[in-house]
């Protein structure tokens, strides 16, 4: 939610690191998201397509790498993918875990021309 | 010919970086800062209220207060001893963190030991916008029912502690306090998190209520309270000082 302040600071990080290679052009941005992400891909698209006009990041493709949600037992150790309503650890029952992978959102890399 | 620049920067938004700015201001003025989060209703100011009295002579305390309109819940802290700034959100659903800037700039940090910000009475916007805070509290309340964490999975999955208000409610209102907390207590997170079922006996009343739910809200600020630890301990990546015996 609230994506677009999100999808601005996504532009600002991308005109930054081209620009900082002297690149004249913003074809594609690879971003990673997590599942428990509470990041919409379809809205930041929507918010991209709007204000990357007029930059040079006009018209680059956005593609967004899903992260599935990794739980990592405190009890034993063990880590897990959690069903969707039910968090406890399939190993040993236990109930106490945290959140290994799965609530990124991060800029991985942008393709440029010179 | 194209080519690929590796980035790997994490997207924070506009809000997050002042967020951070805000809590370096705490971290200077060695004050610990709690965001008190909650649905209307729910007692935050009631709460708060009875955290001041009770803290009174041992912490300076302030309060930032964000609701769309009036300055009843300013004007409550205040009379309970705080130094309590009020900001009108004037419609927006959360506070964010340029609005806990302006605050801030109202507030003498130097002559303070503890800030509370009230957050606007919502349970979902408000998990969203980082203010700065090193730990947040959502107090839930029995007349909202049991379902509230299956339902805003981002707020209950976010915050440090949650506190249960109304409680003197329950042989009134239907609410499975396993269900409710079997999600909290499987609910994964970076940071420990304890349900504080606050142990009291009142009577209906809303002095009462809050003042039972006080308990829960001393053990989130354990840090500061603690003679054991150090008295203004603030490292918001260290879970020491919200480590509960599990349940």
């Amino acid at each position: 939610m609230h994506e677009l302040a999100v999808t601005e600071s996504l532009l600002e990080i991308a005109v930054r690191h081209a620009q900082a290679q002297n690149a004249s052009r913003i074809t594609d941005l690879h971003l990673v998201l997590g599942q428990w992400s509470s990041i919409v891909d379809d809205s930041v698209q929507f918010f991209w397509d709007i204000i990357s006009d007029g930059t040079i990041a006009k018209g680059a493709t956005l593609h967004f790498r899903r992260v599935p949600v990794l739980l990592t037992c405190q009890d034993c150790g063990k880590e897990y993918q959690p069903a969707s309503e039910e968090f406890a650890c399939p190993n040993c029952g236990g109930t106490h875990a945290r959140v290994k992978t799965g609530e990124e959102f991060h800029l991985e890399a942008i393709d440029v021309e010179e | 010919m194209p080519k690929r620049i590796p980035v790997v920067e994490k997207i924070l938004s506009a809000n997050d970086r002042l967020a951070l700015k805000n809590q370096s201001r705490f971290d200077a003025a060695k004050v610990f800062a709690i965001n008190v989060m909650a649905s209307p209703g729910a007692g935050k100011t009631s709460l708060i209220e009875h955290t001041i009295k009770g803290l009174e002579g041992r912490l300076r305390i302030g309060m930032i207060n964000g609701d769309i309109a009036t300055s009843f819940d300013a004007d409550r802290a205040k009379a309970a001893g705080a130094t309590a700034i009020q900001i009108n959100t004037g419609g927006n659903c959360h506070l964010d963190a340029v609005m806990v800037q302006l605050a801030l700039s109202q507030l003498d940090l130097g002559a303070l030991d503890l800030v509370i910000i009230e957050n606007v009475g919502n349970l979902v916007c408000p998990a969203d916008f980082k203010l700065g805070t090193h730990k947040s509290v959502l107090v839930a309340s029995i007349p909202e029912g049991d379902d509230k964490p299956y339902k805003y999975p981002g707020m209950y999955r976010g915050v440090n502690a949650v506190v249960i208000n109304k409680i003197d409610l329950l042989p009134y209102v239907p609410f499975r306090m396993d269900f409710f907390k079997k999600y909290r207590s499987a609910q994964p997170r970076r940071d420990p998190v304890r349900t504080l079922l606050p142990d009291w006996g009142g009577s209906i009343g809303l002095a009462g209520m809050a003042g039972g739910a006080g308990e829960g809200i001393y053990r989130v600020l354990r840090p500061v309270l603690e003679p054991g630890l150090p008295r203004k301990y603030v490292n918001p990546n260290c879970c020491n000082c919200l480590c509960f015996d599990r349940s």
